[in-house]
């Protein structure tokens, strides 16, 4: 049995008067992939957005339910937000590094929690690089910009960024889909590797991808979690038919 | 005439629009720089002016116009920043921003001499500051104050929004995001505007007459001491600047060589604000530069 690092029961968000999600019961595993995967719109962003309270920032969301991260209530109205982003960090589907150096880029959650010693930044830079598959690529450069990167190097450092400050959860909203496939194999890869210690959950437009690199795969659909299994036997044996249905491509 | 010879005949006018543009300006540069150098030395850039003879010059007035530009500068700029600030980042869509923005927008739109007027009522007359580089430097912020703070607000507006989640998502506060992810992107847009906003305080003449005075009386270069009445950096002292300078030669100058004097000043104060031009170009385009490639 694998420990539960997140937890959430009947979560409900509302836009205004529209409910996006209507009731998701859902855990997460420690040191799984778990792959969200569902049509345009269902609410897949939303829900991972709840998870580090991104959503915080659009006005007149309204959240209930009870999402936890390990004990800790995440809407608990004592939770310090700040600390919560750092144990649960998120990585977007743009790339959006900063426009400052790759070094600089990848430091910066570091710096800014106060980290000045030089060996030791140096070392999480390297880690962190190495971690994220772009190491090799970047080692010499460290200190160009990292706007001149491409898209799918840009993407990488962004993961490193997250990977510094050393969370226990990574959020991945369709991390791949503005990348090429090559790129896109180099981040799945990666994640596999990453498996062992981190918790990854990731939304995925790309079904094959959900397939190839996840543990636990949850099926969304306009609002509701309609199925949630073990990848493998979800993409076999579907238990519902409305998964069916979309996983044999006929809709969404 | 088919579309083609539209767009061909269209294209036609603009350029010629365009270049038209271009040559009124290149014409109107030349004539001010060709007048007005030859009488530019450097002693016409040091020596004071004189009232009734030939051979002043216009040092104390372009002393008083960079001192003035920098007072000015110096409270505009910390209040901009937060105003574009709290603008672009924390206001919400509400009847007080409405408020704050439309009264920005009306600011922004008052010519400078009611600005001026303005100036004179309140700093001069109420405040008893008299005509005094104060006075000047207050109504020269009333002027520049609603078009930095648009300027701030829209380089910070036009970082993407992606920038701000990801600072977010990183566990940095709301302000921590601001200040070291969004203004330093927003850097290269705001330096820009507010070396523009510089040149066209440096020229402006009519919110002075009537604030920082039309007379420049004699400074003593080497009294510091900002409390003493002769010491170029006492504040509560009248300062006529270049600017007006050259409206009150043209207007009431009775030196013999008054129209030299004032195509000489012309020429330096057109070459100053050029300069800050060039400057907020270069500077802005250096520092993007920097910031999205090596
Ligand atoms: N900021 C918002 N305000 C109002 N409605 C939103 C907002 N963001 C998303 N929605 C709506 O919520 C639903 C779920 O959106 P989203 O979570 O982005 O879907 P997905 O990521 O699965 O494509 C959609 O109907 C979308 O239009
Ligand atoms: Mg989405």
């Amino acid at each position: 049995m694998k420990t539960k690092v997140i937890t959430s029961k009947d979560v409900h968000l509302f836009y205004g008067n529209f409910e996006a999600l209507t009731g998701i019961d859902l855990d997460f595993n420690e040191h799984e992939i778990t792959a969200m995967i569902g049509p345009s719109g269902c609410g897949k962003s939303t829900y991972l957005r709840i998870l580090n309270r991104m959503n915080d920032l659009i006005p007149g969301v309204k959240i209930t339910g009870d999402i936890r991260l390990e004990d800790q209530d995440i809407y608990a109205p004592d939770t310090d937000v700040v600390a919560l982003r750092k144990r649960v960090g998120m990585v977007f589907q743009q790339p959006n590094p900063f426009p400052f150096s790759i070094y600089d880029n990848v430091v910066y959650g570091l710096r800014l929690a106060g980290v000045k010693d030089r060996t030791t930044l140096d070392a999480a830079v390297e880690t962190s690089l190495k971690q994220a598959a772009i190491w090799d690529e970047v080692k010499d450069k460290l200190h160009d910009s990292a706007l001149s990167l491409s898209g799918g190097q840009q993407q990488r450092v962004c993961i490193a960024r997250v990977l510094a400050v050393q969370p226990e959860v990574i959020l991945l909203d369709e991390p791949t889909s503005a990348l090429d496939p090559i790129s896109s194999t180099q981040i799945e890869n990666m994640l596999l590797e990453l498996r062992d210690q981190y918790t990854i959950i990731i939304v995925t437009h790309n079904m094959h991808q959900a397939s190839r690199i996840s543990d636990k795969t949850a099926f969304f659909l306009q609002g509701r979690l309609v199925e949630f299994d073990d990848t493998k036997k979800m993409f076999l044996t579907p238990k519902q038919k409305e998964t069916e249905d979309y996983l044999s491509g006929r809709f969404g | 005439m088919n579309a083609k010879q539209k767009d061909r005949l269209a294209t036609g006018v603009l350029y010629t629009i365009a270049v038209l543009i271009v040559l009124i300006l290149a014409s109107l540069l030349g004539y001010i720089l060709v007048q007005g150098l030859p009488h530019v030395s450097w002693h016409f850039l040091t020596s004071p002016a004189k009232a009734f003879e030939a051979g002043g010059g216009i040092g104390i007035q372009l002393f008083n116009s960079f001192y003035l530009l920098l007072l000015a500068m110096l409270i505009s700029v910390p209040i901009s920043l937060g105003a574009g600030i709290y603008l672009a980042e924390y206001a919400k869509a509400n009847r007080l921003t409405d408020i704050i923005r439309t009264a920005i927008e009306i600011l922004s739109s008052l010519p400078s001499v009611v600005v001026g007027l303005f100036g004179f009522l309140v700093f001069v007359l109420q405040f008893h500051f008299g005509f005094s580089i104060l006075s000047g430097a207050l109504a020269l912020t009333m002027f520049n104050l609603p078009l930095l703070t648009r300027n701030i607000e829209d380089s910070l507006r036009q970082v993407d929004f992606a920038q701000r989640e990801a600072g977010l998502a990183l566990g940095l506060s709301r302000w921590e995001t601001v200040i070291h992810v969004v203004i330093p992107e927003a850097l290269p847009g705001i330096i820009t505007g507010m070396i523009l906003g510089a040149g066209r305080v440096f020229g402006e003449a009519a919110a002075l007459i009537y604030t920082a005075g039309q007379s420049a009386p004699a400074l003593d270069f080497t009294d510091w001491n900002p409390l003493n009445i002769a010491s170029p950096l006492n504040i509560f002292r009248p300062a006529e600047t270049l600017a007006v300078h050259i409206w009150k030669i043209n207007s009431e100058g009775i030196q013999p060589d008054a129209a030299a004097v004032s195509a000489g000043a012309s020429a330096v104060l057109i070459l100053a604000v050029l300069l800050f031009n060039v400057l907020a170009r270069f500077l802005g385009q250096r520092l993007y530069k920097k910031m999205t490639a090596e």
